[in-house]
Order: C-alpha cells, then sequence, then structure tokens
C-alpha cells in the first residue's frame, strides 16, 4: 500500500499527474481529520491499541479509531505518505525516515511514548530450559549454537523464528542483544508476533521473540543477566531491570489536533493506562 | 470505428507492458549501471559477512552494512519451483490422460470442472493450509526439522499448479483428431498403447506450453511462498531447509524500504530479473513449440 503512493509518485515521466498527486497528499491529513482516526503499524502494539480504541469508544461513540498493524516500518511509512495519523512504533525513528517527514510535511514528526514493553524470548511448552543469558541468546540468534544441547537443553536442532525487517522488534533485537551483527540465515521470518508466538507453540524446538503480551501457549523465558535471573513481567521492565526493555511510542506528523489529542489524551490517562498493564505491558507512568 | 477500438485497445495493453517494464527497469537503474552502492559483484559474487569467517552469500538488507546476495534468493525459487514440477507435472498430465483418453463421458464431464476449480482457490487460502495443515503433516511424515521448509512451500504450491498444467494439457490431448486414434487401434494398439505412443507424443507442444505456463506461475507466485516457506534466506540445496524466494522477498520488503535507496533499487531489480526468467521460459517454449510442430507436420 505504501509502495503504491512510491510508485505514483515516481512515474514522473507522467508530469501532468504529478502537481495532482501532490495536492491530493496535502489534503490527506484534513480528510483524514474528518472521516476516522487513521492508526498503523507496529505489530507489537496492534492488540493493546485495539483495546484502546474501544474502550475509548464506550466514552466517546462518536469517535472512530481505525487500527491496523503491519509493522513499525510499514506504519511509519504510511505516516511519511501521508495514508495514516498516527504511527505505531517499537523503535524510535530512524534519520532517514526524520529526513522524509521533513522533506514531506516540513516538521520532523511527534513522537510520544504510551508504554513500556520488554521483548520476550519464547520457547515451546515442553522446552525444559526456563532460563538463557543474553549471551546464549545471542549466540544463538547468529548461528553460533545450533543445537539446544549446547545451552543445556536437549540434544535438538534449534529452530530459529525471527520478524521480517520492517518490523520494530526484529530491528531492537539486531541492535540491543546482538549488538549490530547479522541474525543467522537459518532464522525464519514471519510476518508479525502472533506469527512467531503461534509458530513456537507448534514447534517443540522452536524459540521466538516478540512483545510481552503476546507470551499465550507458550513459555516465555527469563533471562539471566550477571547473579540474577529476571522474568519478562510488567514489574520488571516498569523498573528498568529487564535488560531488553523499550518504549512503545505513537507517531504523529505534528503536534495532536481534534480527534488524535482526544484519542491520545485517553490512552495516556489513568484508565489507559491501567489497560497496558491489562494486556500484559507497563504503564510509562 | 469498432476495428479502430479494438485495436486501440490492442496496443494499449502492449503500452501497458512496454511501460511496466520501463518503469520497473527505471528503478533498478543503478543496479544495471552499477553507480549505486550495490552492483552485480555485490549481489553474486560472495561478500564478507563476519570478520574472521570465509565470504559468502547472505541476504540481510538491513543493517549497518547491507548484504544483498541474490544467490539465497535465486536458489530458494528454483528449490520451490522444482518441488512443485516435480509433484505438479506428473499429477496433472496423468489426470489429463485419464480424463481425455479413458474416462467416460459422464466422469470427463464431471473431472474436467472439479479439477478447475482447484485453480480458483486464492492462493492466501492455500497458503494459509500449508502454515496450519500440511507443514504438522509433512513434519511427522518426513520427520522434518522444522514445520515450514521449500518442500512444503513446494507442495503447497503444487496444488495451485495443478489444475493450470491439468487444463491446458487436457486441451491439447483432445484437439488431437480422431483419426489418429482410429488408426492407432486399427493397427492393433491397446488403448493404452495409442493413448502414450500416439496421442500424447501428437499433443506434445500442447503439453509442453501446459508446463511452461505452469512454471511460469510458480515463480511468480507470492503469497504461498511467503506463507509456508519460513522465508529464511538459507544457501543450501536442502529441501527440508526454509527457503526465501524472490517474489516473497518482494513482497515483505517492498512496504518497508526508504524510498530511492540501494534497497529498493534491489527489489525492482529483484522484479526485473523474474521478468527476464519468465520471458526466457517462455521464448524458450516457444522455440520448442514451433519445432515440434514443424516435425511433426514434416512427417504427417
Amino acid at each position: 500500500m505504501a509502495s503504491n503512493l512510491h510508485m505514483k509518485r515516481a512515474t514522473g515521466s507522467r508530469m501532468k499527474r504529478l502537481p495532482l498527486v501532490l495536492a491530493l497528499s496535502f489534503l490527506a491529513p484534513l480528510a483524514a481529520a474528518a472521516g476516522p482516526l487513521t492508526v498503523k503499524g507496529s505489530d507489537t502494539m496492534v492488540v493493546l491499541t485495539q483495546r484502546w480504541a474501544e474502550e475509548y469508544r464506550k466514552t466517546h461513540p462518536e469517535a472512530k479509531v481505525q487500527v491496523t498493524g503491519g509493522g513499525s516500518g510499514t506504519g511509519l511509512s504510511a505516516l511519511i505518505n501521508g495514508t495514516t495519523e498516527i504511527a505505531l512504533s517499537s523503535r524510535p525513528l530512524k534519520e532517514a525516515e526524520r529526513e522524509q517527514l521533513r522533506a514531506r510535511h516540513g516538521s520532523t514528526g511527534y513522537q510520544l511514548a504510551v508504554a513500556k514493553d520488554g521483548v520476550t524470548f519464547y520457547v515451546n511448552e515442553k522446552n525444559p530450559l526456563s532460563a538463557l543469558t543474553l549471551d546464549q541468546l545471542k549466540r544463538i540468534y547468529v548461528g553460533e549454537v545450533t543445537n539446544w544441547k549446547e545451552v543445556g537443553g536437549p540434544d535438538a536442532p534449534i529452530v530459529l523464528y525471527s520478524r521480517e525487517n520492517s518490523s520494530g522488534t526484529y530491528v531492537f533485537v539486531k541492535d540491543q542483544l546482538l549488538g549490530g551483527e547479522d541474525f543467522a540465515a537459518a532464522a525464519q521470518t514471519l510476518p508479525g508476533t502472533a506469527a512467531v508466538v503461534n509458530a513456537v507453540a507448534k514447534e517443540r524446538h522452536g524459540i521466538g521473540y516478540g512483545g510481552l503480551g503476546y507470551a499465550r501457549g507458550v513459555k516465555a523465558l527469563e533471562l539471566g543477566v550477571g547473579a540474577d535471573v529476571l522474568a519478562p513481567t510488567a514489574e520488571n521492565v516498569k523498573s528498568g531491570k529487564y535488560p531488553l526493555s523499550r518504549d512503545l511510542f505513537f507517531y504523529l506528523r505534528s503536534e495532536p489536533r481534534g480527534s488524535a489529542q482526544g484519542f491520545i489524551d485517553f490512552c495516556l490517562s489513568e484508565a489507559g493506562q491501567r489497560l497496558v498493564s491489562q494486556v500484559g505491558y507497563s504503564p510509562v507512568k | 470505428m469498432i476495428a479502430l477500438t479494438i485495436q486501440a485497445v490492442g496496443l494499449s495493453g502492449i503500452a501497458a507492458v512496454l511501460l511496466i517494464v520501463i518503469f520497473v527497469g527505471r528503478e533498478a537503474l543503478p543496479i544495471l549501471r552499477g553507480d549505486g552502492e550495490a552492483g552485480f559483484d555485490t549481489l553474486f559474487l560472495p561478500q564478507p559477512l563476519r570478520p574472521g569467517k570465509p565470504p559468502g552469500f547472505m541476504w540481510q538488507p538491513v543493517g549497518e552494512v547491507p548484504k544483498l546476495s541474490m544467490i539465497p534468493l535465486l536458489l530458494g525459487t528454483l528449490k520451490v519451483t522444482l518441488v512443485a514440477m516435480v509433484v505438479a507435472v506428473p499429477v496433472a498430465l496423468a489426470a489429463a490422460l485419464f480424463t481425455s483418453e479413458f474416462a467416460p463421458r459422464r466422469l470427463r464431464e464431471l473431472l474436467k470442472p472439479v479439477i478447475e476449480l482447484l485453480a480458483s482457490i486464492p492462493s492466501v487460502v492455500l497458503g494459509f493450509f500449508a502454515l496450519m495443515t500440511l507443514a504438522g503433516w509433512a513434519q511427522s511424515t518426513f520427520g522434518l526439522p522444522s514445520r515450514l521448509s521449500a518442500l512444503v512451500a513446494g507442495l503447497a504450491m503444487a496444488i495451485a499448479i495443478v489444475p493450470v498444467v491439468f487444463t491446458v494439457a487436457e486441451d491439447a490431448l483432445t484437439a488431437v483428431p480422431r483419426s489418429y486414434r482410429e488408426a492407432s487401434l486399427a493397427l492393433g494398439a491397446t488403448p493404452w498403447e495409442t493413448a502414450w505412443r500416439v496421442v500424447l507424443p501428437a499433443a506434445a507442444p500442447g503439453v509442453f506450453a501446459a508446463c511452461v505456463l505452469g512454471f511460469g506461475r510458480a515463480i511468480g507466485e507470492t503469497m504461498i511462498v511467503l506463507m509456508a516457506s519460513g522465508n529464511a534466506a538459507i544457501v543450501s540445496l536442502s529441501l527440508s531447509d526454509s527457503t526465501r524466494t524472490m517474489s516473497a522477498t518482494i513482497a515483505a520488503e517492498m512496504g518497508e524500504v526508504v524510498f530511492g535507496g540501494t534497497h529498493w533499487s534491489v527489489l525492482f531489480f529483484i522484479g526485473l530479473q523474474l521478468f527476464a526468467l519468465t520471458l526466457a521460459l517462455n521464448w524458450v517454449a516457444g522455440a520448442f513449440v514451433r519445432r515440434t510442430l514443424r516435425r511433426l507436420g514434416g512427417t504427417a
């Protein structure tokens, strides 16, 4: 979808079309303000944002909030292209994206942390392991360790699950856990955290990663840090002890106004932040 | 007036194809010219991966040093297509031969539409079926190390190709003149010998065209492989490994790339390669069909 817009713009040979497309791209934010509030992006945040939207509708029946996933990169591309009002992102804006926002919309974007998450590693419920150290996880994900017995598990090959590179969680794990190194080539890439959880639930020797609120039907691994063993819980994320903690963001093109303002205020309100805990993430306040 | 309209419609079809090629080619131009960050050497030759490791082929387009090797993707596409063809072609041809030569009329009238109905299953539904059901079955039956693999994707793709190959091959077999069969039977050949040694060779160009059509569909098929192959860009010949195809790579990454960047151009370049592959295939198929027709015409 995002690419369609690119393509239209790229057919510059049809110069007559260009002013029209440009005009439309300026109109898009106005049109969006009149219609439903569109929210798009991070798959980690989709469930949470849908809960927010549901609750928000109870007190604001006239409001229409449209929530879709696709990954942080997809949401931010949509924000740049003017096809969404709010982008959900589990990673900060990249410099290149900031540049594009500036070039297309004359602003550097408006960032708002709305919840905290800890990237969690899942294994199958039949897997006897319950904790791994960060170093072990890193060696598993760069492909140096390929058998569970090398990290104290059964003698079976590790089936690696990862996310598509449009995922904010993918970038976060790559930067924070792997120190920028590449994922092992054998890592299977799945579209969305739910797909990863589903795969690990079915794959006895699988391992995958995703947000805090998704670990159902799979075992969430505890992380060994020094002498401590930290479970991926909202408390550990909130206290900052859990090592792979991160902020989850809303991004807008400019300061929120109108319907977006109301929705954001609700998300950050006490009731909104209570929902954050219910879904399994940690509140920002 | 009507003739003019038809002419215009026909020409606009050709124009659309040309414009698409020009558009895709233009976006891939930095790669073709080799003046971008990636050229033919980074795409097709081994590149340094990690300090202390021998150079190799890797597809990791996001990172400080993007690795953009085409080799794992080409290999993945060929692997999945091969599985699909090996499974689908014998099944489809056998079904076509049975339907056109042996099945009673009533059965034939039932079989053809039912198999053709298979073609109307959306590929996303086939992918979903492969992901949820076929993957588990294949893993427990063949003892595969992971659920999703080139094999699973290839099997699911075979389901998509069978009706394509079947329909065209069946039409080709049915189109063989009755006189051929009658002559063969009159000379004392059994129905089976007639079907295998007379009808099938006579229909060879059409049957070959059917296979090429199936191949073309398999190479470009996206949704099934995206869902059922696991999308890990591994360089290996093993069918039980997860695999990443060219079409699935475009589908999965197009939404995220920075507009006009190297990764963007490379994705368009992949599209160009797919286009060139099918074009070359059609050309070879066309040449083969012409040659066979000439040979048949000469000996008949």
